[in-house]
């Protein structure tokens, strides 16, 4: 099996599972689950970090550069914003 | 590089042992959004997908390809602080606004890590066709995701117009400008050499973008973030094939379907296809006919602070239908107030929340929430309609067409079919408006001249805080 058909194996199989993971949502929480989705997509940095850390042409390091920058803002600013969301809800027996 | 740091005996294992950890940061990942499907454990969810984030981006530090740190450090400071300040800083009532942003970038970081791994080779021949195709393929759609949020950023912000702008046969072009970028990106792969055809790609790529969200309505700018959302995590997943790394191929696929489920979640509250949201403009203005009109002859019942404070301090039920014009007004906390009081009272309240209030959808419930209120008060449209009956008052905030009742009965209207807060079924309804002005959709509303419906006119805030102390005279 080619590298290529594996990586389409675990690409086919994860979409379904985020099919599965999200479908009984409630719109209680639309917002925060976008912008958590959002925050995930962000691991691109894995690749920027890659990009920007190997040997190879000047210009190709610092577009990687940019690119963690970016990703880094939607990684970190993400997840705290979320975070900050949630952290509102609250159940009415945790009530002060 | 920091393998050279380990014993031998473990670096061997090294790349073996990496694609393990992210494996396990997968798994943090699938946990972290199932968790997420409940209000209850969506914090920890929250935190489990950092956490495995965390762990993908430590782990990647020991990959073997990374011999310089500099840049590494540099932009995670730049960029964590930067993320930092945008999350700390933002009101609540800015999300939709945010959300568009970071989604933008995360777009832009995965055409420019596709476009860093090929500027930075030297030997462009010797890569493979996969490797080109995904190479174009992420460019394409990281590049739409990050015009397209930033248009959508706009047109929620005010800076571009609200309103559908389009001409006939953008669509066409459209469709057209993306099938040939297709076409490029296929020429692409047998010719590498060519940089024309790479800008090209790039550019058209770009201004598809722009085109493709212009036309959208400022409403349903939410949806288009939404599936912009699914488009930056197929990015990622291209940019993964790109690299042969499978933690970007899952994690992309993940959101990039999660994404797209949210998105047709969010039409069907909204009763559209996702379809005629993206070509929606495409007829026309597709029918502001309905409604309107002869207003002037019919009455209304008006109500004031005193009155209305008598009315619900002595009612069994009173639900509370908050909309946008609640959030504008920061009116979120005197409702809080407003409704503790009458809770002291043994007056039992609810809140009943359609679907698309606010500005986009569950963004009412994050106000709220905002404001202390605890969310098993929240209920949705589904949970809150058959209790309309048995409640006494029903008090609309700056809420209009989800209430409004030609959704049903008046097949003409634009609204007609979109499913509605039965709010008419209570023995009274008491909606806070500033006039008797039209809604979003630009529809008068029979509601408001119904015999039980009382209005209490002014803004939402000083209104609630009127009725807030008359509560203390009762």
């Amino acid at each position: 099996m080619s590298v290529l058909i594996f990586s389409l194996f675990i690409f086919v199989l994860a979409c379904f599972i985020g099919f599965e993971l999200i479908s009984k949502v409630p719109p209680t929480l639309h917002t925060p689950l976008m912008s958590g989705a959002n925050a995930i997509s962000g691991i691109t940095i894995v690749g920027a970090l890659i990009v920007a850390g190997s040997l190879g042409e000047e210009m190709g390091k610092w577009i990687g550069f940019a690119a963690i920058i970016l990703a880094t803002i939607n990684v970190v600013g993400g997840f705290m914003v979320t975070d900050r969301m949630l952290e509102m809800f609250k159940k009415k027996e945790d009530d002060k | 590089m920091i393998s050279e740091l380990l014993p031998e005996s473990i670096a061997a294992f090294l790349p073996d042992t990496i694609q393990l950890i992210y494996l396990i940061a997968t798994a943090f990942f699938i946990r972290g959004l199932k968790l997420l499907n409940s209000p209850a454990t969506a914090r920890k969810g929250n935190q489990l997908a950092a956490i495995g984030m965390l762990i993908g981006v430590v782990v990647t530090l020991f990959d073997q390809q990374i011999v310089s740190f500099e840049l590494i450090v540099a932009g995670v400071v730049i960029g964590g602080l930067i993320g930092l300040v945008l999350a700390k800083k933002v009101e609540m009532t800015a999300m939709p606004e945010l959300v568009a942003v970071f989604n933008g970038f995360g777009g832009a970081a995965s055409a420019l890590v596709a476009w860093g791994e090929f500027a930075r080779t030297t030997d462009v021949l010797g890569f493979e066709a996969t490797v080109l195709v995904t190479t174009g393929l992420s460019i394409f759609i990281g590049a739409i995701t990050f015009t397209g949020s930033f248009v959508a950023f706009g047109k929620l912000k005010g800076f571009i117009s609200g309103n559908a702008i389009t001409f006939p046969g953008l669509n066409f072009i459209n469709i057209g400008s993306m099938i040939g970028v297709l076409v490029l990106i296929g020429i692409f792969t047998y010719d590498p050499t060519n940089m024309t055809i790479f800008w090209v790609i790039m550019g058209v790529s770009l201004l598809i973008g722009i085109t493709s969200v212009i036309p959208i309505g400022g409403a349903d700018m939410p949806v288009v973030i939404s599936l912009l959302n699914s488009y930056s995590g197929i990015a990622a997943s291209m940019a993964g094939f790109v690299l042969g790394n499978n933690l970007l191929i899952v994690s992309g696929a993940l959101v990039g379907a999660a994404g797209l489920i949210l998105t047709q979640i969010m039409c069907k509250a909204m009763n559209r296809s996702l379809f005629n949201v993206i070509f929606g403009s495409f007829g026309g203005d597709g029918g502001s006919s309905g409604g309107g009109g002869a207003t002037g002859d019919k009455s209304v019942n008006e109500t004031s602070a005193e009155d209305l404070a008598i009315q619900i301090a002595y009612a069994s039920k009173v639900v509370i239908v908050p909309g946008y014009g609640l959030a504008v007004a920061q009116a979120q906390h005197v409702v809080k107030e407003v409704a503790t009081k009458l809770e002291q009272k043994g007056v039992q309240v609810k809140y009943g929340i359609h679907p698309v209030a606010g500005r986009m959808p569950g963004h009412m419930n994050v106000l709220l929430a905002e404001a202390d209120v605890p969310y098993d008060l929240l209920y949705d449209m589904d949970q809150i309609n058959p209790e309309f009956a048995s409640t006494d008052v029903v008090m609309i905030i700056g809420a209009n067409d989800v209430v409004n009742p030609m959704a049903k009965t008046s097949p003409g209207s634009p609204i007609y079919g979109m499913p509605i807060l039965d709010v008419d079924e209570a023995k009274r309804t008491v909606v806070f408006k500033r006039s008797l002005s039209v809604g979003y959709a630009g529809i008068d509303n029979p509601l408001f001249y119904e015999q039980k419906n009382q209005m209490f006119f002014g803004d939402a805030k000083k209104s609630l805080q009127a009725l807030n102390e008359a509560l203390n005279e009762v």
